[in-house]
């Protein structure tokens, strides 16, 4: 991945998107891109729309109007399994795993969008098929190695809900990182985890750039954590976006404290 | 393989599944399946399931289904051999639809209906047609593939109950036209159609029930072989990823609808092929053969075995079937007998737990019968003089134990009530009394079953059956073999 020279065009890009659900406006006007190579923090209080963001990259709200862009190819109108096929995996925030299959399985699912054995293929266990289940296999054991001693061993063998929550938070990357993405989209991965595992996280996060080669977009609140892995920031409050920057510009603008503490808490700051 | 210095080193597996360790992950989630194999059922299919590879099973399984024909009678091989084999093959289709894809299809059934329709068309004097299976066989599978896609288009939008509503319309609605709305007598009416070909070998015709049981038999495992290999590739691992999470699925790059509509049409294939073995080894097809309670059956052989579970169909189906049959109304009634006490006893042994109490309880329903019907001689000969269905060597002792009246017609009545009310209390009162309680309950079961369901089969079974499956649900929901599902934890 070109890490060394700016690309021509960001790899993903929103332009002017809006979504409205009634009367309520949940993207208004919405500008947002990411670089190739970039790690991108998603900010913003409770209900600011950020996880509307990722549900309108990945196809699965349609923008009322605006223009959504990935490596320059217009997304809007794409179910979300063609989204993730060309690049775009995400986790939830709410914890979406196949719980009633194994950790390895969960991940092998998701390499679905990239291969392309048939049916026919896999009932006669014919070469492609048999080819592609070993490099599913492999590929599975690579991104779960990913997360070192946390998910190996006899955890590969264990059904999904066996997991404690921050391991289904790791799992939850894992299969995301399945799928073969370029850019990741990450819904606080950081959410229910003790301060060990937030600093692991962190840190895990920095490798999938420069381990994985990954680009990422992830919603946090942990602040330690977005002070960690940030390129560039980007907060947002009722779907408008309020400030982008480096870290500290964003921290310490002041419409950001104010979307944060209110406007008493914004004034006596 | 690792990520820094500080994280801390997993601990091992827990090698004892037993030992308390409240805070660990596994020993927490594991709970149910701890309170399950206390059953003594679990153990067995986790034992299996962990020790036995599944070509081990499939070359038992087939190994034993092979010799089936050599030391069974014809008429034998008819219900128990090949009915058995045709409800592994609709259950292995279903298991598709329901047990990977989590989709509640109740119009399984008329699909069955739909491909044994059409292989009678095709192959009877009904048109006089008569198409070697190799032509027509493929041709049916195709087009209740077909018929299948075009039932799971409501899948795209239904979910659940729903789509489970819609299916049981399109079941009902096949039953009704093949029995009456069809044009220019195409079906047959209520009489159905006759004189269906046996299937042909290219051009060689299956006519002895031994060489349409292996026939079917080695269709079976052929099926067992790719159904396997299937859910161990990319569309099988998708159908279930879309059975927990069909929104996670989509997201995970897996085309939810097409996947649905592909295991609708799949489960379908399987169902038409059933059909056209299905018809010509009865040579007649009739509506009634593709009625709700076939579909019933179907899904209790799914469940039974454990739903997604291959191994768990093949034994659903055996252990359904077989005791069905057992049970059938031509049947001499010591097997319904037997197959009675023999539930009652497993009953007891599972439910009553100190082993002393349970032999107290064996032995006190002895004594007070054989006390009961000294009492009920002494008083008058009409109360014990009554005829015990049918022979052999148990009819001798239960007409010196059961009551069994003649005249006295509202005796089996009030027995029956009277058992009900004990089996309630049974169930709320705990301690001595429970114990004291059983005693009569017992024999109380025994008096209703001789004086009321032993001569009527055709409704004894589906009550033994009935309570069979409630009383393996509430123990093992997941079924047999199945593994226990979770929903959130």
């Amino acid at each position: 991945m070109s890490e060394t020279e700016a690309p021509a065009r960001p790899l993903l890009e929103l332009k002017q998107v809006t979504k409205t659900f009634g009367g309520l406006t949940v993207a208004d006007h919405l500008d947002l891109e990411v670089n190739e190579g970039e790690i991108v923090s998603l900010i913003g209080p409770n209900g600011a729309g950020k996880t509307t963001a990722f549900n309108l990259i990945t196809g699965l709200y349609r923008p009322d109007s605006g223009e959504i862009r990935f490596e320059g190819r217009d997304l809007v109108g794409l179910p979300p399994h063609k989204i993730t096929q060309l690049g775009i995996a995400r986790t939830f925030q709410t914890l979406r795993l196949f719980l009633n299959m194994t950790v390895k399985e969960n991940v092998m699912a998701a390499a679905y969008g990239h291969t392309r054995s048939t049916v026919f293929e896999s009932i006669f266990r014919l070469p492609r098929a048999r080819r592609e289940e070993r490099e599913i296999a492999a590929l599975a054991e690579e991104k779960l190695a990913f997360f070192g001693q946390r998910l190996a061993g006899y955890r590969h063998q264990q059904q999904a809900y066996n997991l404690s929550y921050a391991n289904r938070r790791r799992l939850e990357i894992a299969r995301a990182m399945g799928t073969n993405p370029k850019l990741l989209l990450l819904d606080e991965p950081a959410a229910g985890m003790n301060p060990n595992e937030t600093l692991e996280l962190t840190e895990l996060i920095g490798r999938l750039r420069t381990e994985g080669g990954y680009t990422v977009l992830v919603i946090e609140h942990d602040m330690h954590v977005v002070e960690g892995i940030s390129d560039r920031v980007v907060a947002l409050d009722h779907g408008v976006k309020i400030a982008e920057g480096s870290y500290d510009e964003v921290a310490t603008n002041e419409l950001v404290i104010e979307a944060y503490l209110g406007l008493e808490g914004a004034a006596s700051a | 393989m690792q990520t820094g210095g500080d994280i801390p080193e997993v601990p091992g597996r827990p090698d004892e599944r037993d030992r308390r360790r409240v805070g660990v992950d596994e020993w927490v989630a594991s709970h149910d399946e701890r309170l399950a194999d206390r059953a003594g059922f679990g153990k067995l299919g986790r034992w299996i399931d962990a020790r036995v590879p599944p070509w081990a099973r499939l070359l038992i399984f087939a190994a034993f289904a092979a010799t089936l024909p050599l030391w069974m009678s014809r008429g034998d091989l008819f219900v128990y051999g090949i009915f058995t084999l045709i409800y592994i093959l609709l259950g292995l289709g279903l298991n598709v639809v329901v047990g990977y894809a989590g989709l509640l299809d109740l119009g399984y059934v008329a699909l069955f209906g739909f491909g044994a329709y059409f292989y009678a068309l095709l192959d009877s004097p009904k048109y006089g047609l008569h198409w070697p299976s190799a032509v027509s066989i493929p041709i049916v599978v195709a087009s209740t593939a077909l018929l299948g896609l075009i039932l799971g288009v409501p899948s795209r939008r239904l979910l659940g109950d729903y789509l489970a509503i819609v299916t049981l319309f399109f079941g009902q609605a096949f039953v009704v036209f093949v029995n009456a709305a069809n044009p220019r007598n195409l079906t047959g009416g209520p009489n159905g159609l006759a004189d269906i070909d046996p299937n042909d070998l290219f051009g060689y015709e299956l006519v002895t029930r031994k060489q349409q049981y292996w026939f079917i038999l080695g269709v079976v495992l052929l099926v067992l072989i790719g159904l396997y290999f299937l859910s161990e590739s990319r569309t099988g691992r998708a159908w279930r990823a879309l059975r927990e999470d069909p929104l996670a699925a989509e997201a995970m790059s897996m085309p939810v609808n097409r996947l649905k509509l592909l295991a609708f049409a799949f489960g379908a294939a399987i169902a038409g092929l059933t059909g056209c073995l299905f018809a010509a080894v009865l040579t007649a097809v009739t509506s009634g053969n593709f009625a709700l309670p076939i579909l019933i059956t179907i899904y209790a052989v799914v469940i039974l075995g454990g739903i997604g579970s291959l191994t768990g169909v093949v034994i659903g189906a055996i252990v359904i079937n077989v005791s069905f049959q057992f049970l059938a109304p031509e049947n001499s009634q010591t097997n319904a007998r037997i197959l009675f006490y023999g539930a009652v006893i497993l009953l007891l042994a599972l439910g009553v737990k100190p082993l002393w109490r349970l032999a107290l309880v064996l032995a006190g329903a002895v004594v007070f019968g054989l006390v009961a019907h000294a009492i009920a001689s002494g008083i008058s000969e009409s109360w014990t003089n009554g005829v015990v269905v049918e022979g052999g060597r148990l009819a001798h002792v239960i007409s010196e134990w059961v009551i069994i009246p003649t005249g006295h017609q509202r005796f089996a009545n009030a027995a029956y009530l009277a058992l009900i009310v004990l089996v309630l209390a049974v169930t709320r009162i705990r301690g001595w009394l429970q114990t004291a309680l059983l005693i009569p309950t017992v024999y109380l079961t025994a008096v209703v079953w001789e004086t009321s369901f032993v001569e009527e089969p055709a409704v004894a079974r589906w009550i033994l059956f009935g309570a069979l499956l409630v009383f393996l649900m509430t123990v093992r929901p997941q079924g047999l073999l199945g593994t226990p599902r979770v929903e959130i934890v």
